[in-house]
């Protein structure tokens, strides 16, 4: 195997590893910016050597073994400097081969969400906690993240930096919380699932084709959240709502062999196993008789679309209602966006035209292709053909999807030739 | 949320006022530690104005264009920072930590908050809600 072949390879294998290898060492080393820099000395190893022997049958594993090693070799140099690292060396010993087989094959996953809980310590500001998410849990580099933000790479190398150094400081604990400790960052901890979650239904351009497994992991660690809180209303919500939208996702199998999500509108092809699953979480959040929160009314949104067997079926004064009380609850530009499609489709153009044009100054919607593509369709439904094709042509100009921007210029045509009728 | 320190003109930075060493040096130390805490993301000075221009755009015609020096008031600027912190308080807390500079008259510091243009993560079912209910709306 040649080098940039090599490199390619332990790069994609790095995206699948790395949150566990962290997880893991930050378990024994108790410090994530170490173990960080511990996994990625296993991964220059990595290079060095697997161009030569080939890639090991389990990579993961082969990482784990040397990070680790490198681990203990740390832990040993530091264990008369400091007293904590001597009971760190006594507690690394007693970790076997055999605990971190393990680690590997499965209970790392709860090193992982004891990871997602250390990076939703309070101290952190909100910012702060994604984009060390991105960077821990999603194996995002600083520049996607930088990229994915609209924001500079220094700032979020920073802001990076940053956290791991008030994570060290305030001592946070890898211990799982219980109690008011565990509600008191619950949402936090939602959120960072959920961002996991999206990172890898992101994955749809099929960049990175390990994304996928993100997805998966994210709603793994929604069930095992799920058991831990099964009170807390929004920890089902957020589950139900993983649930369905993954239903809607279809793995293909690309060029190169490697997986490719692709959103499917199909509803045939729904896969209905996880929507059942997500019907079954939202119906325990309802069982708990509290208002709706923002991923429950979320999931039960998707849910109205996957109950509906045909597109016909679907009920549109609901979703609208659902939307509405999402747009009181966590109001953003794309909620109303949704709202104004839901309304038009419940009671009229002319009332989903009124919610459009409310948000259509908004900075944050700019450079939004949809918000003209929408507003365009609801001039067209009215009859108001020339103000129609100019906004089709605009959300023409805007996309750089060729499939999107072919349907929105036929739009254009046709209204053109309506609008001359 | 990042903001920007601007950090106006005096009439020793406009006549090019060497600082004092102390000055100098509480300066650096100031830097040194907004970068160790990883806040610190840019940091310029800027040449007196009298090397500056300044444009005056209308609504019609070309812009006016003025040479310097300008007067050392607060629209002057010498120098900004732009400094990454978790709140307004704890920018104001660096930025008082500026030294002021000896002999001079007063200095004046304005903290300004820089737009982000990044809403926050994206939420992909709500944008796959869309494209489903969007593509239902063309149908209709």
């Amino acid at each position: 195997m040649n080098r940039p072949a090599a490199r390619r390879t332990v790069d994609a294998i790095w995206r699948i590893e790395a949150p566990k290898l962290i997880a893991a060492l930050t378990r024994m080393v108790r410090d994530v910016e170490l173990a960080e820099d511990l996994a990625q000395d296993a991964m220059v190893v990595a290079l060095e050597r697997w161009p030569e022997t080939g890639i090991p049958n389990n990579p993961g594993a082969w990482l784990m073994t040397v990070a680790k090693r490198r681990a203990i070799d740390w832990i040993r140099r530091n264990r008369q400097r400091d007293d904590k690292y001597a009971e760190l060396a006594r507690v690394s010993e007693l970790i076997s081969d055999d605990d971190m087989d393990k680690a590997l094959d499965g209970e790392v996953g709860d090193d992982l969400l004891r990871l997602v809980f250390m990076t939703c310590h309070p101290a952190l500001s909100r910012e702060a906690r994604v984009a060390l998410t991105l960077r821990l849990l999603c194996g995002l580099t600083t520049e996607e993240i930088a990229r994915s933000f609209l924001t500079s790479e220094p700032t979020v190398a920073q802001r990076i930096v940053r956290a791991k150094k008030t994570l060290n400081a305030e001592r946070s604990s890898f211990e799982m919380p219980s109690g008011a400790a565990l509600a008191e960052r619950l949402s936090a901890v939602l959120e960072v699932v959920y961002l996991m979650f999206n990172e890898g239904y992101a994955a749809t351009s099929g960049e990175h084709w390990v994304r996928p497994l993100l997805c998966q992991e994210a709603l793994r660690l929604g069930r095992i959240l799920a058991e831990l809180a099964p009170r807390e209303p929004e920890v089902h919500g957020l589950v139900a709502l993983m649930e369905i939208q993954a239903s809607r996702l279809r793995t293909r199998v690309g060029d190169q062999g490697e997986p490719i999500l692709l959103l499917d509108q199909d509803r045939a092809q729904w896969d209905r196993l996880l929507i059942r699953r997500g019907l079954a979480a939202l119906e325990r959040c309802r069982k708990l008789g509290c208002p709706l929160g923002p991923y429950a009314l979320q999931a039960a949104i998707a849910a109205c679309h996957a109950e509906a067997s045909t597109s016909e079926e679907t009920n549109w004064i609901r979703i609208a209602a659902l939307y509405e009380a999402l747009s009181r609850q966590a109001p953003s530009p794309i909620v109303e966006l949704n709202r104004a499609v839901a309304v038009a489709m419940a009671f009229g153009p002319a009332y989903g035209l009124q919610i459009v044009d409310e948000i259509a100054g908004l900075s944050a919607l700019e450079n939004y292709h949809l918000l003209p593509s929408v507003r365009g369709e609801l001039l067209r439904k009215l009859g108001r053909y020339e103000e129609a094709r100019l906004e089709f042509e605009r959300a023409a100009a805007m996309t750089r999807n060729v499939r999107e921007q072919e349907l929105l210029r036929a739009r254009a045509a046709e209204c053109e030739t309506r609008s001359s009728d | 949320m990042r903001f920007m320190l601007l950090v106006k003109a005096t009439g020793c930075s406009e006549a090019g006022v060497p600082h004092s060493p102390e000055h100098r040096f509480a300066k650096e130390a100031i830097l040194a530690s907004m970068a160790e805490a990883g806040v610190l993301l840019a940091a310029e000075r800027l040449q007196p104005s009298s090397g500056g221009i300044r444009m005056a755009f209308s609504p019609e015609g070309e812009p006016e264009l003025e040479s310097g020096p300008f007067p050392a008031d607060s629209w002057l600027l010498a120098e900004y920072l732009v400094i990454e912190s978790e709140s307004v308080e704890e920018a104001i807390g660096w930025a008082r930590r500026i030294p002021a500079p000896g002999g001079c008259e007063r200095m004046e510091v304005e903290l300004r908050r820089l737009e982000d243009k990044a809403a926050g993560p994206r939420n992909i079912g709500l944008e796959n809600d869309l494209a489903l209910q969007l593509g239902m709306l063309r149908q209709d």
